[in-house]
């Protein structure tokens, strides 16, 4: 079973990359990029058959180890 | 959107007691507003007020014929001749840093930075002091990594060199990590920025990076009633954005040399509301902010959360009208957020509007003037008890308890995560005692040290605070460097705590006297009070900043010792084991009293260093660990062994103070001893360099088998 | 001989390397990223290290678009002498003016140190500057040094004599030891180390002098093309 899960900034977080993305993209002609949040998509291949299991096993992932929730929030999906 | 009620919980949530929140009542003559409440306890809590130190740190001595500018300002300024000067700054980052480790001490990093280049300076080296938990704390490893990682990522993209800092472990710290950062910049001595206003009707400017909710929310999360959206009111950690800093400072520095700046004030805590508020205070001038004009990256944010964001990489300046134009374009050649946020007007207000709406209406000078100021009780700290029956050992087998410890051992592992040679001015990277990097451009170097001995200030607070000045003092000295000035950073736990008091008011006293004694005035500093969790207090860390100047290249002792050298202590070894490193980690004994600091030797030690530098090839501090540590590092740096001819642990361990270990040829040694008989000071040859091994007395090992130990004891529990 | 060092709004080794110019004899300008045009008769062109724009989303990936490194890129296709340290050697290998990719360190931490390099090749200015087979200890300090490239092109590279130096002592995983590279000219170096910590005896070494002495002396034989 693959598990995909996607990690991104908490609302409110600063995200400097992003702002320096949508900076570097307004100068090479992209107009009207009015917000860039970067992420990190992480993808898992689980021996687990049971769907509801390794969503749980994603998400305690999440928790211990894939993000830091003090600014980090995640999403964990079945691919 | 309607502002909260003033409730007794609202009041306590944001750390005002009653006759704080009386005194507000007073100071009005009405209730607060929401927005009011938060600006007063901005401005009133411990961290910007210094309400519980002030008393104490007001009998520092701050001034000098070297010091241009004491505490007060963003950081302190030093004259070192030629029309230069060297400004800097210690501060403390301790709670965000346990928080969020790499972003706490990043943003840590960042804002010293600021507060340095915000007087003008460039910032040139950065040190710090790192405090973690014992190494076996489940959370030591996560913390260290975090904050070794966040410090380089920050510092290293900025583009300053780390040149220096000292890293302890100690159960005291298991919650609550210390993490002190230093800085240092160059300026012209009569281009100094400072903070104070002048001139009514004058532009308010906000510089830098966009505001976001960033550090709001701690107080408001606790009446939670009038939002129910916990997750958009958590307070955000702050997070640091170096490359953003990195244009902050360049912008500065321009617009600086253009005459624009009138006057300039980094945004720290609670940004936006205290360094208004600093400007018109110092400038006695009333401001007047149009919040409407904040370049804000989250929607929505209300007054009061524009005024307590801490959001990073801000400031805040008056400009010249005239000027408006040229400030414009450095702005927009460095793709900043620049806007006029107010103005300076004569009457004494600070008047914050938003939305058409008058949010706050208070007096400005009150606002810091009233602050409250206590005269915490406090008790003096019962002397220590003597120190019992100390066993004798092998004294290679005491070496190797300390080589083993993350405390001694080398800390490669450390410093090379951070650039100590950006710049391309660094003279001495990090792992001497102290840092040394070259006045850009000239033949002057300056060095940099952070020194503290806690277990010393937690057993005697007068002696210890003391000893982390002489220490800092002879780290400057063994460079060949003349003492200039310090900057303090005073951690301590709760100061309601009367005992913990004590300790504040003892270190303070020991730091005042060594400072008078040494000529090292306390030019900038910060105080970190309440480190404490679950009642248990982290040991009294006045962490000393120290600058010293070497006025010709030639002058610099950096030398490394040589098969054949001579090894010669300098200063008087009673054998003082009372709470020495060998007892700590041979024994896990903390006991007995610090060693007592004879400031008049460690004067004259200090110069007798200096005046002979050209005689001296190598020469270090003896501190922590002793004379048996110190002659191991000469030892190892050199790539030979060594022998004393002592074998006794109190000679080789003992931990008295005001001596170095010094190495030269026996021609230069012979020469010393006659300087020293004119000096008056104690020098003694106490053995040699050479060979493969270290060797005290009859006990020796190989110095490749020790230095093994040495280098991979910390990463080998860390990394 | 005249020199340019761009700028990008986070290099921050660019004065260091305009001073290790200069003491090899240069007159230096500073060339800001945002130009589009280079100033006629530049001998050679430095790109320094730092972190262009943050490093943010890869070290050397928006620099690399900036209108200035057009310029540079075409000034290197003239045949001009061109030298990108650290993260200027990012920077080209995101501008594809050299070949591969700097990924992070294997020890995936921040690693300054002072290491041992190989002189790799007797070709260009360092081949000139120190001969194949010398050891020179240059500082480095970088968290994205890990050279790679695909099998083909590190056998093409050292086929061609283009591996400049190689480390002794792998600090960060690169390829087959590789600290620097060539152009296929010979004319563009691109590498990790900081020669320019390394010009001055207060530095702790001048290993650096000669690399530096060497591009001026190979610039003013061999000078770029005029532009078309």
């Amino acid at each position: 079973m693959r598990l995909r899960v996607t990690v991104m900034l908490r609302q409110g977080v600063l995200d400097p990359q992003g702002e320096a993305v949508r900076h570097a993209l307004g100068a090479l002609g992209f107009t009207g990029v009015r917000s860039v949040r970067q992420g990190k998509v992480i993808d898992l291949e689980l021996s687990d058959t049971d769907p509801e299991a390794a969503l749980a096993r994603g998400r305690e992932m999440c928790e211990k180890l894939l993000a830091n929730t003090v600014i980090e929030r995640y999403e964990v999906e079945i691919l | 959107m309607s502002e909260p009620k003033i409730t007794e919980d609202l009041i306590a949530a944001h750390g005002l007691n009653e006759q704080e929140y009386a005194e507000i009542i007073r100071l009005l003559n009405r209730e607060p507003t929401f927005t009011e409440l938060g600006i007063f306890s901005a401005m009133w809590n411990e961290h910007c007020s210094y309400k519980s130190s002030k008393k104490w740190l007001r009998t520092l001595p701050t001034t000098g014929p070297q010091v241009i500018c004491g505490p007060g300002e963003n950081a302190g300024v030093v004259d070192i001749g030629d029309g230069q000067a060297v400004v800097f700054k210690m501060e403390s980052h301790n709670h965000p840093s346990y928080i969020e480790p790499y972003q706490g001490a990043a943003t840590g990093v960042g804002g010293i930075l600021r507060d340095v280049f915000t007087m003008g300076a460039r910032p040139v080296a950065a040190m710090n002091s790192l405090s973690f938990g014992a190494p076996e704390h489940p959370k030591t490893r996560q913390l260290v990594h975090g904050v070794v990682e966040g410090i380089g990522g920050y510092g290293n993209c900025f583009g300053v060199p780390t040149v220096g800092g000292e890293v302890r472990f100690h159960a005291a710290y298991n919650g609550n990590c210390l993490v002190n950062a230093f800085a240092a910049g160059l300026a012209d001595a009569d281009r100094i920025f400072y903070s104070a206003a002048s001139g009514v009707g004058m532009p308010v400017v906000y510089l830098g990076a966009r505001t976001g909710r960033d550090g709001v929310g701690g107080a408001t999360m606790a009446s939670a009633e009038f939002d129910d959206s916990i997750e958009e009111k958590r307070p955000t950690v702050q997070v640091g954005d170096p490359f953003t800093e990195k244009r902050l400072m360049e912008a500065t520095l321009e617009l600086m040399a253009t005459g624009a700046v009138i006057s300039i004030q980094d945004m720290g805590a609670a940004g936006l509301t205290c360094s208004a508020v600093e400007m018109g205070d110092k400038g006695g001038l009333g401001v007047r902010l149009d919040l409407d004009a904040v370049p804000v990256r989250e929607e929505n944010m209300s007054a009061y959360e524009m005024m307590l964001s801490e959001s990073q990489e801000r400031m805040l300046m008056v400009l010249r009208p005239d000027k408006e134009a040229e400030a414009r374009a450095v702005f927009e050649k460095w793709d900043l957020d620049f806007a006029i946020v107010g103005e300076t007007i004569a009457e004494d207000r600070f008047v914050i509007m938003h939305r058409g709406e008058c949010k706050a209406d208070l007096p400005l000078r009150a606002l810091s003037g009233s602050a409250p100021e206590y005269d915490r009780p406090w008790v003096e700290t019962p002397p220590a008890p003597p120190l019992g029956e100390v066993p004798e050992v092998d004294p290679i087998e005491g070496l190797r308890a300390l080589l083993s410890s993350p405390n001694y051992a080398s800390k490669h592992w450390v410093y090379e995560q951070y650039d100590s040679q950006v710049m391309a001015d660094t003279v001495l990277t990090p792992g001497r005692g102290a840092g040394v990097i070259r006045v850009h451009g000239t033949d002057k170097l300056l060095a940099f040290t952070a020194d503290v001995t806690p277990r010393y200030v937690k057993a005697n607070p007068r002696a210890g605070g003391a000893q982390a000045v002489a220490e800092a003092f002879r780290n400057l000295c063994a460079v060949g460097a003349r003492p200039l000035a310090a900057t303090d950073c005073l951690n301590f736990g709760n100061p309601e705590k009367p005992e913990i008091m004590g300790q504040f008011v003892g270190a303070i006293r020991g730091i005042g006297e060594a400072c008078r004694a040494l000529d090292m005035p306390i030019v900038s500093g910060n105080v970190s009070l309440y480190n404490e969790t679950d009642g248990a207090a982290i040991l009294p860390t006045p962490t000393i900043g120290a600058v010293g100047l070497i006025e010709r290249a030639d002058a610099l002792i950096a030398g490394n010792a040589r098969a054949g050298h001579v090894a010669l202590l300098l200063g008087e070894t009673a054998g003082h084991l009372g709470q020495s490193a060998l007892l700590a980690e041979m024994w896990g004994r903390e006991e007995g009293d610090a060693p007592p600091v004879d400031l008049a030797a460690e004067r004259r030690n200090g110069d007798f260093i200096r005046a002979n530098a050209a005689l001296i090839r190598a020469c270090t501090d003896l501190s922590d660990g002793g004379l048996a540590l110190a002659a191991f590092e000469m030892a190892e740096a050199a790539g030979t062994g060594v022998s004393l001819d002592a074998s006794d642990v109190a000679t080789l361990f003992g931990e008295d103070q005001g001596r170095y270990l010094i190495a030269c040829d026996f021609d230069a040694a012979e020469a010393l001893m006659v300087e020293a008989g004119k000096a008056g000071v104690a020098l003694a040859t106490v053995g040699r360099f050479g060979g493969a091994h270290v060797r005290f007395g009859a006990s020796a090992a190989p110095l490749s088998e020790l230095g093994a130990l040495w280098r991979d004891s910390l990463s080998r529990r860390l990394a | 001989m005249r020199a340019g060092v761009v700028v990008f709004p986070g290099s921050n080794c660019d004065r260091d390397l305009a001073r290790a110019f200069r003491r090899a004899g240069a007159r230096v300008e500073m060339l800001w990223h945002k130009e589009a045009a280079l100033p006629p008769g530049l001998d050679v062109i430095g790109i320094p290290g730092g972190f262009s724009f943050g490093d943010y989303l890869r070290c050397g990936a928006i620099a690399a678009r900036a209108p200035l490194m057009r310029a540079v890129a075409e000034y290197a296709g003239r045949g001009g002498h061109v030298i990108g340290i650290c993260n200027g050697f990012q920077v080209m290998l995101e501008a594809g003016m050299l070949p591969g990719a700097l990924m992070r360190n294997a020890g995936l931490k921040f690693v300054c140190r002072t290491v041992t390099l190989e002189v790799a090749t007797d070709r260009g200015f360092p081949g000139e500057a120190y001969g194949k087979g010398r050891e020179i200890r240059l500082p480095v300090a970088h968290h994205d040094g890990s050279y790679q490239a695909d099998g083909e092109t590190l056998d093409r590279l050292e086929g061609e004599g283009r591996v400049a130096f190689r480390y002794r002592g792998n600090p960060n995983g690169s390829a087959r030891n590789i600290a620097g590279i060539l152009s296929e000219n010979g004319r563009v170096l691109g590498m990790m180390p900081h020669p320019e910590r390394a010009v001055d005896p207060l530095q702790g070494g001048t290993d650096g002098a000669a690399l530096f002495a060497a591009l001026f002396a190979a610039a003013a034989a061999e000078p770029a093309l005029r532009p078309a």
